[in-house]
């Protein structure tokens, strides 16, 4: 047994410091934890190709038939959304990994070396939250960077595209991946707080997609009040440039989306710190 | 050194473990023995801060786990039920492991080839055979190189060869003053590696004794005697303490006598004897006689094989 204790003296003097727990180091693990999954990097994927090939395919779709458009259908039309489109398909791709972040770990049994090695608990949180963010937020920029300046390409053939420079372009653009890593967030807290895969998606798009339609068939002068702070509507409104009077300004609907996220994500560490693992 | 005191354990109406009280001592290996059921896995989650105590405490060197800079170097656990992502290949779990800690990745390697994963390495732990999984979880007790290790049934799937394996690895890890603390079901495997036993039934402990101790109240409780005179001998024996039942015509076996008592009756009776030997009790039927009272989940086969004897008589 000459091994162990050989190793042992070559982990205590030859490492770069003696071996001991910091956020960085946490982080770094998460982030091998991440790219380690082939099944996330296929599912990273997938929400690249959706927002980059749907934006630009529905770009395509609406400039080949704008000539047939009536007015009615013209009206209100907004290149930069219309471009963006594969944004709302992404969604389902980065929610899902997001749940995933947590709930894979209680499924499998992994989370008990994770907590054994990081008895403390929150960092792994913060440490999961905020790889999954970064990633995030750099893929699907990226692609939405590409699918509006794609989008734009299809439109320019009726001469209906937009620029960067137009105000609140930009902001869309980039809050398309800001929307995107505020879902991924919301999904890492309820993957925490629910620990099961399945509870967690339905959850989560019983929030995102379901919640707006029931409060839809709410008696309308209830609904107008209610439904544009829902969680999904309030993000979604930094994606539009053509401003919808019943929606909330692009950066407060952002921020309250937000908020939302980061009240679950609270609720997320209460329970990760005070249930057995 | 592990130290538990008065740990209590509640899932809902359940008392898992109740009012626990024990020191596992460095330089030992320490066998954790109790019937299904018995609180064993759930006192190790304790240990280690997965499940929190109702009440009492246990810590390891005098300090919470949780309150350590570097958990992984102070104790390495190996857990019953598998703790590793299905997805991901024992390489890249261990190195997730070790990287919280700031650990080198050669280290990762050194683990996988004293554990004997290095083919398997890189492929996804999800399709790990039993036995390979279990030594994926003592290559991540190892990782950090602790001083103490608490490992929860490790001989459970791994061959022959595995199991001389892990003794060997148990006992050396003592011999170097670490602290070894081993569940398992199976008396006569920690007779052979642990020096000291806690044993435990429906959550309380039933003996805290060093092995020696236990093989030596288990033995010499029956005398076998062969003698050509053997209807002489029982009746020269027998009494309300003693119970001598004949096995073969010139054999007895005599309860509740020691060898020497038998041989003095013998040569005062002038009665020849061929043979007079104490019976060692087997480790197995010992252990279960300590925990009969404790054993939670009767088989249900010698539960109806029971009843059936009951309606026949
Ligand atoms: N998370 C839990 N929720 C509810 N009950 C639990 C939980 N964990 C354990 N128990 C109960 O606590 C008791 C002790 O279980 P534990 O797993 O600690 O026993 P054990 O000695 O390890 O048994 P085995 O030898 O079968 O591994 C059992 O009755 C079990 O059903
Ligand atoms: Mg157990």
């Amino acid at each position: 047994m000459t091994t162990i204790t050989a190793a042992a003296s070559a982990t205590s003097h030859s490492a770069p410091g003696r071996p001991r727990l910091t956020q960085a180091r946490i982080v770094r693990s998460e982030w091998t934890k991440l790219r380690s999954l082939r099944s996330t990097l296929f599912t990273l994927l997938a929400a690249v190709l959706f927002v980059v090939g749907l934006g630009i395919l529905i770009s395509w779709g609406r400039a080949s038939h704008w000539s047939q458009e009536s007015p009615g259908d013209r009206f209100g039309f907004d290149p930069t959304n219309t471009s963006l489109s594969g944004t709302y398909l992404a969604q389902l791709a980065i929610g899902v990994l997001g749940v995933l972040a947590f709930s894979g770990e209680y499924a499998t049994g992994m989370i008990r070396a994770t907590l054994g090695a990081v008895p403390k608990r929150l960092p792994v949180l913060w440490a999961k939250a905020g790889v999954f963010a970064v990633v995030t937020f750099v893929l699907m920029t990226i692609a939405a960077i590409v699918a509006f300046l794609g989008g734009q390409a299809m439109l320019s053939a009726k001469h209906i595209q937009t620029n960067l420079t137009h105000p609140g372009v930009l902001t869309a653009v980039i809050g398309a991946g800001l929307y995107l890593t505020v879902v991924g967030l919301l999904g890492v807290a309820l993957g925490a707080l629910l620990r099961s895969t399945a509870g967690g998606i339905a959850t989560l798009f019983g929030i995102l997609l379901v919640l707006p339609l029931i409060v839809h068939f709410l008696p309308s002068n209830w609904s107008r009040h209610i439904e544009r702070y829902l969680p999904s509507n309030a993000g979604q409104s930094i994606i539009n440039v053509v401003h919808d009077p019943s929606a909330m300004q692009p950066w407060t609907g952002f921020f309250l989306f937000l908020g939302y996220a980061v009240i679950a994500v609270a609720a997320a560490a209460l329970v990760l710190v005070r249930r057995d693992a | 050194m592990i130290e538990v005191r008065g740990l209590t354990k509640r899932y809902g109406e359940k008392i898992a473990v109740s009012d626990l009280s024990f020191t596992v001592q460095p330089g030992i290996v320490t066998g954790f023995l109790g019937p299904n059921g018995s609180g064993k896995s759930t006192t190790m989650r304790m240990i280690i801060g997965l499940d929190r105590p109702t009440a009492g405490s246990v810590t390891v060197d005098g300090r919470r786990y949780r309150d350590f800079a570097a958990p992984l170097t102070e104790v390495g656990a190996l857990l019953e039920a598998r703790a590793v992502h299905t997805g991901r290949s024992a390489f890249n779990h261990l190195l997730a492991l070790a990287q919280t800690h700031g650990i080198p990745r050669r280290r990762v390697d050194e683990v996988i080839d004293l554990v004997g994963l290095a083919e398997v390495a890189r492929k996804r732990a999800g399709g790990f055979s039993l036995g390979m999984g279990q030594r994926l979880g003592i290559a991540s007790a190892l990782l950090a190189d602790p001083s103490t290790f608490i490992l929860d049934e490790p001989v459970n799937g791994l061959d022959p060869e595995g199991i001389r394996w892990i003794r060997n690895l148990l006992k050396a890890l003592a011999a170097e003053g670490r602290t070894v603390f081993v569940s398992s079901h199976l008396m006569s495997e920690m007779a052979l590696t642990a020096e000291h036993l806690i044993v435990i039934g429906r959550g309380r402990l039933i003996a805290d004794t060093s092995v020696e101790e236990f093989v030596r109240r288990a033995s010499g409780t029956v005398v076998r005697v062969r003698t050509p005179q053997a209807s002489k001998l029982r009746d020269l024996l027998i009494s309300a303490d003693v119970t001598v039942t004949s096995v073969v015509s010139d054999t007895l076996e005599v309860t509740g006598l020691p060898s020497e008592r038998i041989g003095e009756a013998a040569a005062g009776a002038g009665v020849t004897l061929y043979e007079l030997t104490p019976q060692q009790a087997s480790l197995e039927e010992a252990f279960m006689d300590l925990t009969r009272d404790a054993v939670e989940f009767h088989g249900a086969a010698s539960a109806g094989a029971a009843a059936a004897l009951e309606g026949q008589v």
